[in-house]
Order: structure tokens, then C-alpha cells, then sequence
């Protein structure tokens, strides 16, 4: 298995895509940073910008590599390798790779002006999403076969997640507004990673004075050891989950 | 040495194997034939693993393949389109399935050296012309010494000294009592090189019958023509 990741790893770091990538996140990051005079403001800038860009650029950039790796993922089928150990190797260096290239982007420059909880958690978080998300567009590949159907499903994915939802969300709170209905957001906050996440950092900054009751709600149960727990254990479900179910359509499927 | 026992694949509406059985022994050259979509490349595909067959099973050396994928270790495998990663150089794909083979047993490098590919170990594979991509696959399938071989169309886009070097390496390999199992349209080059002959159409296995026996019962020379009169009947 290792051998097959380093070569993954190889093969993506020579791609210029993810130094891109790294160079975009490093320019943006830095330049927020610079633009605010107080630093909690430039991480909530750049919270913006990490959770529409990691998420995106995870599931687009990894449906694209999984598609065009088709003929490489066949002639390691075809060599005495366990099927099981070719797919969690290219999740592993997918989800390898991107994480170093948002850690350079991201995490360096928040360390140099962040380097407390809330910095901490925002790494943390951002490394999270890129795993989920490779995940997530593994499991879109290994679903459809024709790469346009796939790439297609990835982006679909990637605008309910981020916007769509939301709309569900607010469409939800107002058909049943005269219903108490910030412990079911709690569970309903869940279904989406991404806000999951911004709910997490949100809270750490003392913003969530803003959201009103629900943000009162919120505070009481994210805010405990408790909730922070539950949450990351979710976040870690999205990335088990995907790539179980993935590596077993994976296992069965005809190259 | 490898049996297929009823296998049936279906791919939506169409059937690409259709109840195939049939019984693969060592020291044997087996040609596939067929007509374009005849199921010749699923069927290799099936015995390699890389399709899962619906019904039936596939057994290598007494076991079923389906949960053992060592097997494949004895297997050199040349597809009909080899691609390799863009970015890799020809030396860096050897360097590659040497490493994930891990095989410490002497390296065939025969044809590695017949196509003079030292000369091309830096050039990336995307930069590659077509014929070149099927040297390197060629030279991957001999390369550990397997006792199996499964070639599908190997001479296609070789150039005519490549493909006769090729020819007199599988000629070589099938004295050494391996089994190798061929596809190929151009039934001109199987003559000298078969023994046996798997005729296919429309997923089912019409027949698998020594070359001499087609020979009888057809009352043709040559392969081509024996396969011909066969197809028009």
C-alpha cells in the first residue's frame, strides 16, 4: 500500500494544479491577514474563503485525477494487488497531498498570525473538509461511469453542499417557524459539513451573539467539550463513511 | 490450469458472456476468436479479475479466483490499449511494477532489450507514439517471468520487425510449457503460433478445439480460411 501512495503522491505533486492551489491559498490567506488590522477579523475572512474553496477545488480536482487515472487504476487491478488496497492507497494520496497543499496555503500563515485554539480548529477543520470531500468524490466516481456524468455529479455535490443546503435550511425554519426549532438545527446541522465547520469556528469567536436565540442554542451545545466532540466525531463519519461505502461498490465494480 | 465454469456477464442489455465453460491447460497457445464485440476481451478480463462475473466462476490452479488475488502474480497481462500515468517516464513505470511485483526472482528483460527500450527509459509516457506504449506493455507482460500469459491484440500497432520479435518471444515462452492465451484479428500470424483455437460469437463459446482438428474439419490449410468457412456456416 505504500509503494501505490507514493506513487499517487508523486504523480499528483508533479501535476501543477495542487502548486496552484497552494499558491492561491498562500497569496489569499496572507493578503486577508495583511488587509485587517485585527486578526480575528482576517480569520473570519478567510473562513469565508476556505469553506467555498477547499471543498471545491477537494471534490473537482480528485473526480478529475480518479477519471484520468482509469487506465492507471486498471493495470494495478491487473497486477497481484488487492483491490481494497488500490483504492484506499489513491484516497489516501489524494486526500495526502491536498492536505499539505491547504497546511502550506492555509495553516502556515494562520500559525504565524493565529497561532492559538481558535487557528488551531480552523487548520484542523480545513484539513477535515479536504479529506471529506476527497472522499465524497470518490464516491461520485466509483458511482458513475462516464467521466462528464461524474465530474458533473461532483459540482452538484459541491453546490448543495454549499449553497443549496443553506436554502433547504431557511426554507425549513420558515414553514415551521411557530415551531421550537433550534435543537432539531443541531441534528439537521449535521447533513452538511461545511456547516458544520462554520458553526465550530463561529463559536469560537464569540460571534455567535449575533445569530440570536438559535446562536444562544448552539453555544450551549457546541460550546461544551461535549458538542465540539460530537461534532469533530461527525465530521470524521463523513470521511469514513464515503470511503467504506466507496471502497466496497470499488471492490465489485467491472474495469 | 484455469477453469471457467458457466460464466455469464451482462452489461445492461447485453449479454457478453454468455454461459461460457471451457478449460485452459499448461504448455497450450490458445487463440481467441471472434467477431468485433464477441465477449473475447470480457472474458479475459474475467479470468484476470478486472470484471466480476455474474453467474459461474473462474478457478486458477484449483482455486477460485474470487477472493484470492495473488494469483495474479503468476499472470503477465498486455491489454489491447495500454496507458501509463502521463507524467511517468518509461523507466519510472519499470521501476514502478518491478516495485509493486516485489519479485526478487530473475527479471526477463528480453524484450526490453530486442526493442532497445534503454534508449527511450526518460521519455514520458504522454509523449509516447502508440506502438512504443505496446512495446512497454509487451515488455511489462514478459518482465517477471510468469507462467501464464494473457496478450490481447499484441501485435496491433507494432511495426513488422517489433511484431516478429514479439511472435519469436511468445513462440519462445509456450516451449518453456507456458500457457498463453491471444487475441488477435489477424489470423495470418496466429498460424505458426497456436495450438488451440477458442472461437467466439455473440458471448457464447461456439467451440475450443485443437488447431489440427479445425484443420480436419474444415478441410482448410490456413487459419484464416478455416475461421472463414466456420464464421459463413
Amino acid at each position: 500500500m505504500k509503494k501505490i501512495v507514493k506513487y499517487v503522491i508523486t504523480d499528483i505533486l508533479r501535476n501543477k494544479i495542487v502548486l496552484v492551489y497552494t499558491l492561491f491559498l498562500l497569496v489569499s490567506s496572507f493578503s486577508v491577514f495583511s488587509l485587517e488590522d485585527n486578526s480575528s477579523k482576517g480569520l473570519l475572512s478567510l473562513l469565508n474563503i476556505i469553506l467555498i474553496v477547499v471543498p471545491l477545488v477537494s471534490i473537482i480536482f480528485s473526480s478529475i485525477y480518479v477519471y484520468n487515472s482509469a487506465e492507471f487504476i486498471e493495470l494495478l487491478v491487473s497486477q497481484p494487488l488487492k483491490r481494497k488496497t488500490i483504492w484506499l492507497s489513491l484516497f489516501t494520496g489524494l486526500s495526502t497531498s491536498l492536505s499539505i497543499a491547504f497546511f502550506i496555503g492555509a495553516g502556515i500563515p494562520v500559525l504565524i498570525y493565529q497561532a492559538n485554539m481558535i487557528g488551531f480548529t480552523m487548520i484542523l477543520i480545513g484539513l477535515l473538509l479536504s479529506i471529506i470531500f476527497v472522499a465524497i468524490a470518490m464516491l461520485a466516481t466509483v458511482k458513475t461511469r462516464d467521466k462528464a456524468k461524474g465530474i458533473g455529479a461532483a459540482i452538484m455535490l459541491w453546490l448543495y453542499f454549499s449553497l443549496l443546503f443553506d436554502g433547504l435550511v431557511l426554507f425549513l425554519l420558515f414553514q415551521f417557524a411557530d415551531y421550537p426549532m433550534e435543537k432539531p438545527m443541531i441534528a439537521i446541522s449535521a447533513f452538511n459539513p461545511i456547516d458544520l465547520s462554520r458553526i465550530l469556528i463561529l463559536l469560537q469567536l464569540d460571534v455567535s451573539a449575533m445569530m440570536g436565540y438559535t446562536g444562544a442554542v448552539f453555544k450551549d451545545f457546541f460550546g461544551t467539550y461535549a458538542g465540539i466532540i460530537f461534532s469533530f466525531a461527525i465530521l470524521v463519519l463523513w470521511i469514513v463513511l464515503p470511503v467504506w461505502y466507496a471502497a466496497r461498490k470499488f471492490n465489485t465494480k467491472d474495469l | 490450469m484455469i477453469i471457467a465454469s458457466n460464466v455469464t456477464k451482462q452489461f445492461g442489455k447485453l449479454k457478453a458472456l454468455d454461459n461460457v465453460s471451457t478449460t485452459c491447460n499448461k504448455g497450450e497457445c490458445i487463440a481467441l476468436i471472434g467477431p468485433n464485440g464477441s465477449g473475447k476481451t470480457t472474458l479475459i478480463k474475467s479470468i484476470l479479475g478486472m470484471v466480476v462475473p455474474d453467474s459461474g466462476f473462474i478457478t486458477f490452479k484449483d482455486k477460485n479466483i474470487l477472493h484470492h488475488w495473488q494469483y495474479r502474480d503468476e499472470i503477465g497481462y498486455m491489454p489491447q490499449i495500454g496507458r501509463y500515468p502521463d507524467n511517468m517516464t518509461i523507466g519510472q513505470v519499470l521501476e514502478m511494477m518491478k516495485d509493486i511485483r516485489n519479485k526478487k526472482a530473475i527479471l526477463d528483460e528480453d524484450l526490453i532489450n530486442s526493442f532497445s527500450l534503454q534508449n527511450l527509459l526518460n521519455k514520458r509516457m504522454r509523449t509516447l507514439s502508440g506502438g512504443t506504449t505496446q512495446k512497454v506493455s509487451a515488455a511489462l507482460a514478459f518482465l517477471f517471468n510468469p507462467s501464464v500469459l494473457i496478450l490481447d491484440e499484441p501485435t496491433a500497432g507494432l511495426d513488422p520487425v517489433a511484431s516478429e520479435i514479439l511472435k519469436e518471444k511468445i513462440i519462445a515462452e509456450k516451449e518453456k510449457g507456458k500457457l498463453v492465451l491471444i487475441t488477435s484479428h489477424i489470423l495470418s500470424e496466429l498460424d505458426d503460433l497456436v495450438t488451440r483455437i477458442i472461437y467466439m460469437q455473440e458471448g457464447k463459446l461456439i467451440f475450443h478445439k485443437s488447431i489440427e482438428a479445425l484443420r480436419e474439419d474444415t478441410g482448410e490449410e490456413k487459419l484464416s480460411k478455416a475461421i472463414a468457412r466456420v464464421m459463413t456456416k
